[in-house]
């Protein structure tokens, strides 16, 4: 069966106040040698793919060719989502990123890193470019024939209210994406954002999931459908590469600190770009595709785990004593039990590591 | 080589915590040699690590010194410790029972506080010559002549000689190792009489098994005979005795009348060596043991378990072992509906109760929930019996009460007279009943009153310390039992008793606890998934309640590839969080919400 196919690009033109994630600024000459280990690493992989995410950092720092070329290098299915992560401010300007070259590759999605429609609100998030800026890139897109669009949106945000969530959501919609990525932010430790917590007016717990209702809402009055706890989509735009990792089904990474889960194993690249690009070798993390594993994923979906999916996988269904205890927390809103079938509601996808660790424990 | 009796010392320390008690130990060491300089370091009897942070003195340390006298003799002095709160007054008295004299610091920028007294009259119980001492004079707030005067006044003890010392920086403290010799009379006894040893300490090691210290009263013991305990009337080979030296044991031949040694002779059951006990020969017993100590019964109860159930064994083990070495301490298996499988154990008092726990956990490694302590309530039923209660889960139904009692204490607090109506209020808001007030100098005063037992345990000694930036000190004693207005709390989570969490109070302090619990469990029990109810009852009544509102937001955003890993990793942590709390019901309460509510403070 084909699999997902990721490609880690560690690159980032600047370091946003409340990100984690492993980048570091390129130059033109680490960006060759980058594109050329990752085609490397690509040339002997014997697998189909169906499926193609690039994502950061920004991959857009690569430039498009580049992201071409490493395409040539991959088995890649006629029919298959290829999705380019890219920043608004890299690919605004005409002559900027070149979405046709990529869309002559076969790149046929594009996620934008929006994360507001308010210019006040993504200054506070570090991000370069202004609201016009992320409108011209769609536009840019579009024109090069990709029009299956997702955009990225922050909950939580400093300064953030129901009324601009909504200015932000009717951004979305109106730009004509296809769907839509909500994620409430998290101060992970050692970002700007953690140290200055207590400083930045971040809405608190309640006024959090306030907003995650509110925003679940209005995305989709327009018309697209939940179908995981952050992701939205009219239908039919579900993103495929995504789902492979929700659905516990097999993809392949490639670069630094990416994740790779194949045969039933886990495994990932370093967090180290020189190491990556020295050739080391990705590192066993353990097994992978369990039942708890399987069922922890599926119950952040709507569609949530099935019984019969569950018997279909393992050959066994999903066992009484989680019925027994997803019983418990229909009473309180958190879930559904609908033939055979345990699925989240919008209240319990706010609490489901909570409800998770319920049922699985 | 033993040395003529009249050539032995045997003395205590006592003083009032923070008075010098232990440095002025460490000058007198040095002084006599007993440690290498490069050894010393601060505070050598204070050898558990919770008696060098605390700065108090748990259990009874004994150590031999050689001092050369101004008249060109050596003496043998027994420097035997005692602790010096009052929660310790019955080791105190053990320790006392082995000596003929007692050194009685006194810190001159404090002059005479609560213990100061308690311990001087416990001293002066035993027939023991007091030597005091007057310390601390380095430091610029220092006023010997004053406390001197004070000493003479209000105990009667001549001070015009006293030393005034320095034990921190050695100043003077010769002239206390020549008082000891001059002051204090040297044993009496007889070496041919049947031997009489009084047992004023044991410890336990793991290799020798028992080791017994004694004072030895009459006759003599030496390796190869068989002793018996006269109390309990076991019998045992003596494999060694000898001296405690202040790092070592130093092996002699035989102890004889007058001496202050030990024994090891291969004791494996601690209940064989008691404190207390008479220890004789068995080829030639006494025909009488000594006197016993002035039994001391536990105060404060409460429950001890182990926050893993697994543990239990391992807490009896460990409980059994501090029995060794405390025998005020007491406990019996008990069981709690939430708590599962623990121990009722029986305290002195709060600090005795806090040292027990902080040593469980450290030395032993156990991790413990404590349940609320309770003093013995007697409640009168009407059907006349009465019944005894250190465990409100046991208070019966409150329609066969008749009435009830509970233990009152004459408590004396001494403190800087500005501080009078702070302590008023204090001990007005816990139920006491002003007896009277004392100037002991004309900035100084003792301040009688009568308080209940049930209302000193919680955190009364806390509350004084704040309220009188730490110039109070307090003692108390048990007078009797009053009739008293009683009434038992229940806590309800979700609507489930917690039984654990119920306790016995005065009905006009009900509402006020009951609130401040609510409050406490609703900020310490995390949100869960759906809102908690939080309600104190008397009876069927709720007289306080708070809610704890479900919880809103504990979610992983994004889960993408390289986040399946991190999220079954969270899983796993939260799984094992779930294990570590206690469930009540459906409702889930970490240990440290059960640790605050049990630390109610004024706070």
């Amino acid at each position: 069966m084909a699999k997902g196919l990721y490609i880690h690009i560690p690159f980032c033109g600047s370091k946003c106040p409340y990100c984690d994630f492993f980048s570091i600024r390129p130059t033109d000459e680490l960006i060759e040698k980058y594109t050329l280990s990752v085609c490397k690493a690509l040339k002997n992989v014997p697998y189909e793919f169906d499926t193609v995410y690039f994502g950061g950092g920004t991959p857009s720092q690569l430039g498009a060719d580049n992201i071409c070329r490493i395409l040539e290098e991959a088995r890649v299915e006629a029919k298959a989502e290829i999705t380019v992560e890219c920043n608004p401010s890299d690919c605004c300007e005409e002559n900027s990123f070149d979405f046709s070259a990529l869309s002559k590759s076969g790149v046929n999605r594009i996620s934008l890193g929006l994360q507001s429609g308010i210019d006040t609100e993504r200054k506070a998030l570090g991000r370069r470019a202004g609201v016009k800026e992320a409108e011209a890139a769609i536009n840019r897109a579009k024109k090069a024939g990709i029009d299956n669009i997702t955009l990225d949106l922050m909950l939580g945000v400093p300064g953030q209210t129901a009324d601009t969530l909504k200015e932000s959501v009717n951004f979305c919609v109106s730009s004509g994406a296809k769907h839509i990525s909500a994620y409430i932010l998290k101060t992970e430790e050692g970002t700007y954002y953690y140290k200055n917590r207590d400083k930045l007016n971040l809405p608190d717990e309640d006024a959090c999931a306030d907003l995650y209702l509110e925003c679940c809402e209005l995305i989709e009055r327009s018309g697209m459908r939940q179908y995981e706890i952050s992701n939205f989509a009219y239908p039919g735009f579900e993103s495929r590469h995504n789902l492979k990792y929700w659905h516990c089904e097999e993809y392949l990474g490639i670069g630094p600190a990416a994740h790779s889960f194949i045969d039933g194993k886990r495994f990932y690249y370093p967090r180290d770009i020189d190491s990556f690009m020295n050739g080391c070798a990705p590192v066993n993390d353990g097994d992978g595709g369990d039942f708890e594993e399987y069922a922890m994923l599926a119950l952040r979906l709507t569609e949530g785990l099935s019984d019969k999916k569950t018997r279909e996988r393992y050959g066994f269904g999903i066992p009484k004593k989680i019925f027994d205890r997803a019983e418990k927390l229909t009473d309180i809103g958190l879930l559904n039990i609908d033939s055979g079938r345990i699925y989240l509601t919008k209240k319990g996808f706010l609490v489901s590591n909570s409800v998770i660790t319920e049922l699985l424990t | 080589m033993a040395v003529s009796k009249d050539k032995i010392r045997n003395f205590s320390i006592i003083a009032h915590i923070d008075h010098g008690k232990s440095t002025l130990a460490d000058r007198l060491l040095e002084l006599t040699k007993s440690v290498a300089l490069r050894d010393m370091t601060e505070q050598i009897l204070d050898d558990m690590d919770l008696e060098r942070e605390r700065g108090i003195t748990i259990k009874a340390h004994a150590v031999k010194l050689d001092y050369t006298a101004e008249d060109g003799e050596i003496y043998e002095l027994n420097l035997i410790d005692t602790p010096g709160h009052v929660d310790f007054n019955y080791e105190v008295s053990r320790s006392l029972a082995a000596c003929e004299g007692a050194v009685l610091v006194v810190d001159s920028t404090q002059g005479i506080e609560a213990q100061t007294l308690a311990n001087t009259y416990l001293a002066l119980d035993h027939d023991l010559e007091i030597v005091p001492v007057i310390n601390k004079i380095d430091l610029p707030s220092a006023m010997p002549d004053e406390v001197a005067k004070e000493v003479e006044d209000v105990i009667g003890l001549d001070c015009s000689d006293a030393p005034r010392v320095s034990a921190k920086t050695g100043l003077n403290v010769e002239q206390v190792l020549e008082k000891i010799v001059t002051a204090i009379p040297a044993p009496k006894g007889d070496d041919s009489l049947p031997l009489r040893a009084l047992i004023f300490d044991s410890v336990y090691d793991s290799y020798r098994g028992v080791i017994v210290y004694v004072r030895v009263m009459d006759g003599k013991i030496k390796a190869g005979d068989t002793m018996l305990m006269m109390q309990t009337g076991a019998r045992f080979t003596v494999v060694e005795v000898g001296y405690m030296r202040a790092q070592s044991m130093e092996p002699a031949s035989e102890l004889c009348a007058g001496e202050v040694g030990y024994i090891t002779a291969s004791i494996k059951t601690v209940r064989d060596a008691n404190v207390g006990d008479t220890v004789t020969l068995a080829t030639n017993p006494a025909p009488e043991p000594l006197p016993g100590y002035r039994k001391v019964l536990p105060m404060v109860f409460c429950g001890v378990y182990p926050a893993d159930g697994n543990d239990y064994e391992a807490l009896r083990d460990a409980l059994e072992k501090l029995r060794l070495n405390d025998a005020a301490l007491s406990f019996d298996p008990e069981t709690s509906g939430v708590l599962g499988f623990g121990f009722r154990c029986g305290f002195l008092g709060l600090l005795h109760l806090e040292i027990i726990q902080e040593r469980l956990e450290r030395e032993y490694d156990l991790d413990l929930v404590t349940t609320i302590p309770s003093v013995i309530y007697k409640i009168h039923m009407t059907d006349g019996t009465v019944v005894e209660i250190d465990n409100p889960t046991h208070y019966p139904n409150p329609a066969n009460i008749d009435y009830c009692e509970e233990p009152f204490t004459n408590a004396h607090i001494y403190s800087p007279s500005e501080y009078v109506g702070t302590i008023m209020d204090l001990c007005q808001s816990r139920r006491g009943v002003f007896k009277g007030m004392d100037y002991i100098t004309k900035d100084r005063v003792d301040i009688f009153y009568e308080l209940p037992l049930n209302e000193i345990i919680y955190d009364f000694f806390d509350s004084l310390k704040s309220r009188t930036r730490g110039y109070a000190s307090f003692d108390y004693e048990i007078c009797d039992y009053r009739r008293s207005n009683l009434v038992k709390l229940d806590v309800l989570l979700n609507g489930d008793i917690i039984d654990a969490l119920s306790f016995i109070i005065h009905s006009d302090m009900a509402y006020a606890k009951a609130r401040k619990i609510a409050e406490k469990l609703k900020d310490n029990i995390p949100r869960q998934m759906f809102e908690i109810p939080v309600q104190v009852a008397i009876g069927g009544k709720v007289i306080a309640r708070e809610t704890i509102k479900a919880m809103r937001k504990d979610v992983l955003a994004k889960c993408y590839g390289g986040d399946i890993t991190r999220k079954k990793k969270l899983l796993e942590k939260q799984k094992e969080g779930k294990k570590r709390m206690r469930s009540f019901g459906s409702v889930e309460v970490p240990q440290e919400a059960f640790m605050a509510v049990l630390k109610l403070d004024d706070n």
